[in-house]
């Protein structure tokens, strides 16, 4: 496969320097720290994030606009945030001359396609600052993440202190200190079904991309991908917001992040080309053109 | 810089090719063509049917870039208070607002003359693709009450291009104008991008003249497309969607049938070629619109 990582300038190993966040962050705190970091410095407004929804570990997007409010939206919730419904509403309601924005691939693919073209996101193209996009092998539907909870692990949802999905398996950490591990091949079948026509595992349009695999626990692999993810890393390392490790000395490596990359892309080219004969006959819808 | 001149040097820096040694020339070239670029502009046409000028003010909205646009790319050759010209005159580009009352025979008669007088019919807002709001007509309006039946133009001409949205953008319209006029008078690169720019809007076009937030559930949730994004709420221009599971729940009854929804899904067209050139394409718009 020959470009399964897009397109990046840099590639480090790297975690933020602040405790605060890194007390509950999946992994670096990357996204958490850019951010912060963006909204003092002025780089951004206020940044569309995954927060807290009416359940527990149900996302809802929000427009954080203090260090307090994406404090409070760290960590990974494994299930769907449509975190672009709030673009337009961004620079309306909230009134943001220069939004940031987290999310999937997939959601880095709707903002770049939105800003070539915005049939409906009237004065969004330009307003759009900072994208961060982060690793993504698939996602859940909420009821997916309550019945691998509930069910599968046998865990309260609301007692749930994180989890994660690394080493093969998907892991539910509870307050009181369960640890219980559910192998990948269980919940497989509980995915969302739009990811596995997903063609991209590590955002390669975001500005600056970053997720856990390929570095050290506690650590997050970041790409920086373009002019603008170089400016805004360049100044928060320099600002002393990260510390960073260059990416060749750490375990497991891009070696890693390749190989699951392709697992997922040639996985989902499979799917897509299925689709051409899912019926008799018959067709299923392919989105690539 | 002209836009031409500007597509190049962006697309031979971002090193997209090996023709790096090319790029000189085609420099020298495009510096040429701008010397006089008044003789290359496109002529354009904005045909108002039954719409409510929203598009046009979308259009308008692009402030000094629809200036420059005026400048140095297109003439703007016909259009109601905007060019002084009576009846539809032989055009590059037909930007069509507003659907067709087949109940005025002036209305019928220009549309089809906007047809064989342009050689490329835009439809521009969901009034003109899809019906959008018109669909809604049970006529009754003063003077005219009899003015009931309105549909969209590709349901009487042949339409070329389709630009959904109520209204669409001024950045979306902007666009389409700079890719026609890449289009028509761009070199072989550059006639290859506008092509795939504009090929899903072509598709679109061809695809029909129906629209609904429906189309999210038959064409994308339906079929296992959907991965729950929020584009489509955020491209709603009356707030009729929101998120159940993580899919787009739309409020049927409050949708007006623009089509915006639908054509801003990541999952309803979607092309590697252009979406990931996004930076050298945009830069070079915004660039030449300076």
């Amino acid at each position: 496969m020959a470009n399964e990582l897009g397109n990046y300038k840099t590639c480090v190993s790297a975690r933020s320097t602040d405790k605060e966040i890194l007390k509950c962050s999946q992994d670096g705190g990357i996204v958490t720290q850019l951010f912060a970091f963006a909204l003092e410095e002025g780089i951004i407004d206020g940044a569309i994030v995954a927060g807290p929804g009416e359940e527990p570990w149900r996302p809802q997007p929000m427009v954080a606009m203090s260090k307090d409010e994406l404090l409070a939206a760290r960590g990974t919730k494994y299930n769907i945030s449509p975190n672009v419904s709030f673009i337009k509403e961004a620079t309306r309601s909230f009134g943001l001359d220069k939004v940031g924005i987290v999310g999937t691939p997939c959601q880095m693919q709707a903002i770049r396609k939105g800003m070539l073209y915005p049939f409906g996101w009237r004065d969004v193209p330009d307003k759009i600052a900072l994208a961060l996009g982060i690793f993504c092998m698939e996602n859940f539907p909420y009821q997916s993440i309550v019945q691998l909870v509930e069910d599968h692990a046998g865990q309260k949802l609301e007692n749930v202190s994180k989890m994660n999905i690394g080493k093969g398996k998907f892991w539910v950490y509870t307050d009181r200190g369960a640890v219980v591990d559910l192998p990948l091949k269980v919940t497989h079948k509980y995915e969302q079904p739009g990811c596995h026509v997903c063609l991209d595992y590590v955002a390669n349009l975001a500005d600056i991309s970053t997720g856990s695999v390929g570095s050290p626990d506690g650590w997050s692999t970041v790409f920086v991908r373009n002019a603008k993810g170089e400016t805004v890393w360049t100044k928060a390392v320099a600002a002393g917001c990260f510390e960073t490790k260059p990416i060749e000395q750490v375990k497991p490596g891009l070696e890693l992040v390749t190989k699951l990359a392709n697992e997922k892309i040639t996985k989902n080219q499979k799917t897509i080309a299925g689709r051409a004969s899912f019926g008799a006959g018959k067709a299923l819808r392919n989105p690539y053109i | 810089m002209g836009l031409l001149g500007l597509l190049s040097k962006l697309f031979h820096k971002s090193g997209s090719s090996a023709k790096s040694d090319t790029g000189a020339v085609k420099m020298v070239e495009s510096k040429r063509k701008e010397e006089k670029s008044v003789a290359d502009k496109i002529t354009v046409g904005h045909v108002h049917m039954s719409g409510c000028t929203g598009c046009l003010v979308s259009l308008a909205d692009n402030y000094g870039g629809l200036l420059t646009i005026l400048d140095r790319y297109a003439d703007l050759v016909y259009g109601l208070t905007l060019a002084d010209v009576r009846h539809i005159p032989k055009m590059d580009v037909a930007l069509v607002e507003g659907s067709c009352c087949i109940n005025d025979k002036c209305s019928v008669d220009e549309i089809k003359e906007t047809r064989e007088k342009a050689a490329v019919v835009v439809a521009v807002g969901g009034c003109a693709c899809y019906g959008n709001i018109t669909r809604f007509c049970r006529g009754g309006q003063q003077n005219q009450p009899q003015h009931e039946s309105f549909l969209p133009i590709g349901d009487l001409i042949k339409v070329d291009v389709y630009i959904p949205g109520c209204a669409p953008t001024p950045q979306m319209i902007r666009n389409v104008c700079v890719m026609a006029y890449l289009l028509l008078k761009g070199n072989a690169e550059q006639k290859a991008l506008a092509t795939s720019y504009l090929k899903p809007l072509m598709d679109l076009a061809a695809k029909g003249t129906e629209a609904c937030f429906c189309n999210l559930m038959t064409e994308v949730i339906n079929q296992g497309l959907c991965m729950g994004c929020g584009s489509c709420a955020a491209a709603c221009p009356v707030r009729a969607i929101t998120h159940e599971y993580g899919k787009p729940q739309g409020q049927r009854d409050l949708c007006i049938k623009c089509g915006a929804c639908y054509a801003q899904c990541p999952r309803s067209f979607y092309s590697f070629d252009v979406v990931n050139n996004y930076e050298a394409i945009l830069g070079a718009i915004n660039g030449a619109l300076q």
